[in-house]
């Protein structure tokens, strides 16, 4: 009864204008004991793709800004925090692969550089043959469709686009001769594409004239110097990046004669254009044991794992303890969370009944339990996670180009793509 | 393209030739960011057809603006992509060479402690 009286006493007293202004600016976040930030199951929602036994959760973004608004967490990622936050560490690079990490970039733009990579990155290969003589058991077309698909090094930012309307010329075209005969009497042999000769200057074939003159014949390339006279190509001639690769075999008496010219292309019109093998990512894995795993769970935790993710861990005392060593290596292949047959038996009983959650599935299980021999129950001890956000790309370059090379050209390529809608709407 | 009506222009489709997820979803993540924006979305009519549709409606700003900055904030952040990027290529490149001599150096250092100490032998 007191504590009303003080209650009215207190709500009779007159609200002074410094009062006032207090409680305009009045935010419950900057209260001392009310935590800043989402809660963690929310923040655990918006970072991470979790992936249970059947399929991941929260997998696609809320990439809308204001999603966590009534939080007070601004969920906008502008410039600022982009520049602050993002990061690149190189794992690995090589002249033909390359690993690396990119932190705090979104998906879709992550995915953005994946399929202009694949896509839209130009390279050269082989567009036209032009058939001499093919008397070997492969067709004209399959051997034209083969030998379009040689990789070339060459570097396409020193070529233009050959259209239609043009000209092949030496900015346009590299020429490539291949003549090779099988003997009779000799056994048969293999055309490797180190067979493959690159002509400099241009095309050696000539072209049927109209009129019969054979004072100018003119060749189906129109080459106004040599390539080997460019710097680029003076030192390292032109050739396909791997010499092994097998186009054709020739019985005896059998030959091959005809001209190739390569062009400027990209991986949209057809995927010999594509200057990579291939690029992917991968999102960054995340385990995390909810329970302790000991003694004989340890073990059998550490031999279960195909990818060695896991460690163990000696405790002193004889004690062992699995740990999450090697994270990074795991594929997800959700063995550890897998049902199982237990190899140690009684334990197993005990122990899965009394982690059983409310899950439906995990009650049935623990049930049937009971009769079983012993049955491994993991699903709610081992938490498999994404991390959205953080990014393992893996770059494979066909040789036309290094990977940090045709990575830079890719987003280059976005740019150019953003410019022009900027352009078009201006 | 522009679609949108005279009398409100806060809100508009966008339609883009010549593209096609690669541009639209990346320009999608960087519109929902800003705080003006209440619809950001895109969408393919059909996939022989190389047309993009992009819808964006704001609380009063005019569409085709806010598209543009989305645009430009989408350039820039490339742009800071590729300079971090190279960074941490040359790095890595660098670090390498200095493993590569470190190596070396060791090698060279090594032999001429046997080298020395075939001498001592003899």
């Amino acid at each position: 009864m007191e504590s009303v009286e003080e209650e009215e006493e207190e709500v009779r007293r007159i609200v002074t204008d410094e009062e006032k202004l207090e409680a305009k600016n009045f935010n419950i976040f900057d209260l001392p004991d009310v935590p800043k930030g989402l809660p963690p199951h929310l923040e655990l929602q918006r970072t991470r793709v979790v992936c249970e036994v059947g399929a991941p959760l929260h997998a696609t973004g809320t990439i809308y800004s204001g999603a966590y608004i009534s939080s007070g967490v601004d969920n906008s990622v502008n410039l600022e925090n982009f520049s602050e936050d993002f990061k690149v560490d190189v794992i690995s690079l090589t002249e033909t692969d390359m690993v690396f990490d990119m932190i705090g970039i979104p998906q879709g733009i992550a995915n953005a550089f994946r399929r202009i990579l694949l896509a839209e990155l130009p390279s050269m290969a082989i567009e036209k043959v032009f058939v001499v003589n093919n008397t070997s058991i492969i067709q004209d077309e399959v051997l034209a469709h083969r030998l379009g698909l040689i990789p070339i090094v060459a570097d396409p930012r020193l070529f233009e686009y050959l259209s239609e309307n043009d000209q092949p010329n030496e900015r346009n075209t590299i020429v490539f001769k291949l003549h090779v005969k099988c003997p009779k009497g000799d056994p048969r042999r293999k055309v490797l594409s180190s067979e493959l000769k690159w002509l400099p200057n241009g095309s050696e074939l000539l072209k049927e004239s109209a009129g019969g003159s054979t004072t100018n014949p003119k060749t189906h390339t129109s080459f106004s110097r040599s390539q080997d006279s460019f710097p680029e190509f003076a030192d390292n001639p032109i050739m396909p990046s791997f010499e092994d690769i097998l186009i054709a075999k020739l019985g005896p008496g059998q030959e091959i004669e005809l001209e190739a010219h390569a062009v400027k292309g990209i991986g949209k019109t057809h995927a010999k254009w594509s200057p990579v093998a291939t690029a992917w990512y991968r999102m960054f894995p995340e385990v995390i044991l909810l329970k302790e795993f000991e003694g004989k769970h340890a073990e059998e935790l550490v031999k279960v794992c195909p990818r060695k993710v896991f460690d163990i861990e000696e405790m002193g005392q004889g004690r062992k303890r699995a740990t999450v060593a090697r994270p990074r290596d795991c594929s997800l292949c959700r063995e550890c969370l897998r049902e199982g047959d237990e190899t140690i038996e009684g334990e197993a009983n005990s122990k899965g009944k009394a982690e059983a959650k409310s899950e439906g599935k995990a009650e049935a299980k623990s049930e049937g339990k009971a009769e079983a021999k012993g049955k491994r129950d993991w699903v709610d001890q081992v938490a498999l996670r994404r991390v959205k956000n953080h990014f393992i790309f893996t770059i494979e370059s066909t040789g036309s180009q290094p990977p940090d090379v045709l990575f830079t050209e890719a987003v280059k390529i976005l740019e150019d793509k953003c410019e022009r809608v900027i352009s078009e709407l201006s | 393209m522009e679609h949108g009506s005279f009398k409100d222009n806060s809100h508009a489709t966008f339609t883009l030739g010549e593209e096609d997820h690669t541009l639209a979803n990346a320009v999608r993540f960087v519109l929902n960011q800003d705080p003006r924006v209440t619809v950001g979305a895109y969408t393919i009519p059909h996939p022989s057809l190389e047309k993009v549709n992009i819808r964006v409606q704001t609380t009063g700003d005019p569409a085709k603006e806010v598209f543009k900055d989305a645009c430009q904030e989408l350039m820039q952040m490339n742009r800071h992509v590729r300079s971090v990027f190279d960074k941490a290529v040359t790095e890595y490149k660098a670090e390498e060479e200095r493993k590569v001599k470190k190596a070396a150096e060791e090698l060279q250092r090594q032999r001429e402690l046997f080298g020395s100490m075939d001498i001592e032998s003899n």
